[in-house]
Order: structure tokens, then C-alpha cells, then sequence
């Protein structure tokens, strides 16, 4: 039986990425931020768990408004990152897990979450710099991928309520995969931050706090609130904040177990955060 | 004010967020030419093409006069107003090797150096907390 041992959950401004190719993680400005990966590595290092289901939002590389996919299920054998138009370095591709994605996707649908599959996707910064910073001397990337987007660009976005809810239908649907495989869960993106208008630069630090403080125990606290909402109190790109709300209803309705958090304003625009939870 | 886990939002949520324009279905089909026009900047030729003649590339995508405008004078808010979204923006910016702190600074009227240290004096702020 597939087991998943828990989720770490991380931001992914663009900066990190050049950050990593410059090598400066200790520098004074980056070292409060990659600080927070350690326990992270170390866990990883211990479990090595052999798939990643990782819940992000595409920034304009694989989706554009064209057609634009509230939910959508990578079911790929690889996954390629691309030039994104603004100088970032090319990421490492990733293989896919097709038959775990279609499993998924069966299960998804069965439980009337109304999926796109995509069997071509490209992968951005915002599903790379997580494994980068999870796996940073890994020539190619330890683990297979099975990602799903969350459209967080053009509203109507999904609710906190119903990415929660699509988490917990990814979890049933792990749940009952008969590989054996090991899985680890990651949410990516957020927390406060906003990029856009003359409110740029806004960020919430009490929200975040009551955001990390609900994750583990009562995920359903940061649910009450409209997306509208969620932006308010946490920036236009704070509602990436959905990934994370998605990434924990992955680790199943039951408690889960907070083992390290690290938190540090500002990288970029961004109040950057790292949380680990384990499965209990 | 807490709501119960299970009560779902207040229905219309109309009151504005102070200098937050939300990307709805109005702005996605109001700024969709600026929007692909900045996508295409996912590929080095069409940067190139763009940098080569400005207006020519502009034309080929068929923005409308007050996108061209708000291209020309580089101004973002004016861009968001006529529709662009941030994400597709920052490729545009990146042309020009602005990053999202200095379209930041554009957008509040600080230089960028005083964004910075805003965003810094709020790192600080939170750490005493």
C-alpha cells in the first residue's frame, strides 16, 4: 500500500531561483530564508519518499488565458520547465507518474471534482524552486511528479472551502493506489504578498501567523473566507495561499503534525514562509 | 468576527481592497491582447522582435490605443487598467530588466530603494511582534 508520510509547504518567489545560481544562500539577505530548509532536507533524506504530489498555480508558462483551468492533473511521462520570459535559469525536468495520475484523475472525477488532465505541461518556477530548495545537490530530481494547478491568475478563483475539498479527494484517492510507493505532498506559493497596484508591497504578517498556526490542526479556520477575502487580508498573490489549503486536505481530514515552520519578511515583494507536516 | 467553519461567505462581496485590482473576467477580456502580446515574450525571438520595433510588434497583437499608450510610457498601472495581468506583465518588464520590486516602486511612487526598505521595516516590524 502507497503510504504518504506528510508535506512540506513553501514559497516560490522567482528571486529564489537566481538566488540559488548565485550561491547566495548565506548571504545575509537570502540566509533567514534558506535556513528554513534543512529540517526539511533532512526529513526527505530519511523518508525518501519515491512521488510528489505538488499543488501550485502556473504563472504564465503552460496556461494562458486562452484556456484556463480552474483545476488541472498533470498526466505526463515528463515534465519540462521553459524560458518564462523574465531571465530565470532552466529547471531540471521531472518524470511523471502517468498510471498514479490517471488513478487520480478517475478518483477526482468519481468523487465529481471535474478535472483537466493535461498529458503535455510545461512546469514553472512556482513546482521547480520547491524541489530546488528541498533537493539541492540532486543532479536529477530523486522522486517522481504528479502536479495539479490551481488557477490563482484569472477570477473566479476556486474558494479556500473547495481547494480543501479537491485536497481531501487527492487524499481518498492515494489512499486506495495499490503501488507501494512512498508520497510526499507539497503546497507551494504565498503567504502575504502582492505584487500589483498601488497596494504592492503589502504583506500580513498576523494573517500569515493565523494561516500557519490553523494549517496542521484546523485547516478549515483559514476556509471561512471568500477568495475576495483571503486577498484582502493577504495580498493579490497571497491567495496563493490555495495551494497550500489544497496541498493539506491531501494529508487526509485527520490532524496532522507540525515538526518545523520558519518564517522570514521580506525575499522580493514576499513574507516567505517553510512548513513541514507529518502525517500522525 | 468569526463565521462558523460550515457557513459559507457573504454572498457579493462588493467593497473595494484599497490598490488591488482583481484580474475578473472583465479585465481578462478587456486586456487579453496586451496579456498574449506578453506571453509571446516566453520566447527569445519574439523579446528580440519586440526590442527591433516596438510598435510594429505592439500592432501585431492588436493592442488597443490605450495599451499602447500605457506600453509606451512603460506605466504598469496604466497597463492593469487597460487589463493587463501581473504575471504577464512581469515578462514585459523583464525586457527592460525591471523585476517586481522596481515595477513595486513604479506602482507606489517610492524609488525603489525606499520599497525596499519598506518591505525590510516590515520584516523588522514583524520580528518584534
Amino acid at each position: 500500500m502507497a503510504r504518504i508520510i506528510g508535506g512540506y509547504f513553501t514559497s516560490h518567489v522567482p528571486a529564489i531561483g537566481g538566488a540559488i545560481v548565485r550561491g547566495d544562500q548565506e548571504e545575509p539577505y537570502w540566509k533567514p530564508f534558506f535556513d528554513g530548509f534543512p529540517p526539511v532536507r533532512d526529513w526527505l533524506g530519511a523518508e525518501r519518499p519515491d512521488v510528489a504530489v505538488c499543488f501550485y498555480n502556473d504563472h504564465g508558462l503552460n496556461f494562458f488565458l486562452d484556456k484556463m483551468p480552474t483545476f488541472a492533473v498533470g498526466a505526463a511521462h515528463e515534465y519540462r520547465n521553459e524560458d518564462e520570459g523574465w531571465g530565470l535559469p532552466l529547471f531540471k525536468s521531472f518524470s511523471g507518474h502517468p498510471d498514479l495520475s490517471w488513478h487520480i484523475i478517475e478518483q477526482l472525477v468519481g468523487d465529481e471534482f471535474d478535472v483537466t488532465t493535461c498529458q503535455s505541461m510545461l512546469v514553472d518556477h512556482a513546482l521547480s524552486i520547491p524541489f530546488e530548495l528541498a533537493y539541492p545537490k540532486a543532479k536529477e530530481w530523486p522522486l517522481k511528479l504528479v502536479p495539479i494547478a490551481i488557477n490563482t491568475v484569472q477570477y473566479p478563483l476556486p474558494s479556500a472551502k473547495r481547494c480543501l475539498a479537491l485536497g481531501r479527494a487527492v487524499h481518498r484517492a492515494l489512499a486506495s493506489w495499490q503501488g507501494a510507493e512512498k508520497i510526499v505532498v507539497i503546497g507551494t506559493g504565498g503567504l502575504s504578498h502582492q505584487l500589483d497596484g498601488e497596494r504592492a508591497g503589502f504583506v500580513n504578517p498576523e494573517y500569515d501567523r493565523f494561516c500557519m498556526d490553523s494549517l496542521a490542526a484546523n485547516p478549515e479556520a483559514i476556509c471561512v473566507d471568500s477568495t475576495k477575502e483571503i486577498v484582502r487580508k493577504s495580498g493579490s498573490q497571497g491567495v496563493e495561499i490555495l495551494n497550500w489549503i489544497a496541498a493539506r486536505g491531501a494529508l487526509g481530514e485527520v490532524p496532522a503534525r507540525e515538526t518545523h515552520r520558519n518564517y522570514h519578511i521580506p525575499i522580493s515583494n514576499t513574507a516567505a514562509a517553510t512548513m513541514l507536516l507529518e502525517t500522525v | 468576527m468569526t463565521r462558523a467553519p460550515d457557513t459559507p461567505p457573504p454572498p457579493g462581496d462588493t467593497a473595494p481592497i484599497f490598490g488591488t485590482h482583481l484580474f475578473d473576467g472583465c479585465a481578462a477580456v478587456r486586456g487579453y491582447a496586451l496579456n498574449a502580446m506578453c506571453f509571446s515574450f516566453n520566447e527569445a525571438a519574439n523579446r528580440e522582435a519586440f526590442l527591433a520595433d516596438e510598435n510594429a510588434y505592439c500592432q501585431r497583437y492588436g493592442l488597443n490605443s490605450e495599451q499602447l499608450a500605457a506600453v509606451r510610457a512603460r506605466n504598469v498601472l496604466a497597463m492593469i487598467e487597460a487589463g493587463g495581468n501581473i504575471y504577464y506583465l512581469a515578462k514585459l518588464a523583464g525586457i527592460f530588466g525591471l523585476n517586481v520590486q522596481d515595477v513595486g516602486a513604479q506602482q507606489t511612487g517610492m524609488s525603489v530603494d525606499e520599497f525596499k526598505a519598506m518591505l525590510l521595516a516590515q520584516g523588522r516590524k514583524a520580528g518584534e511582534d
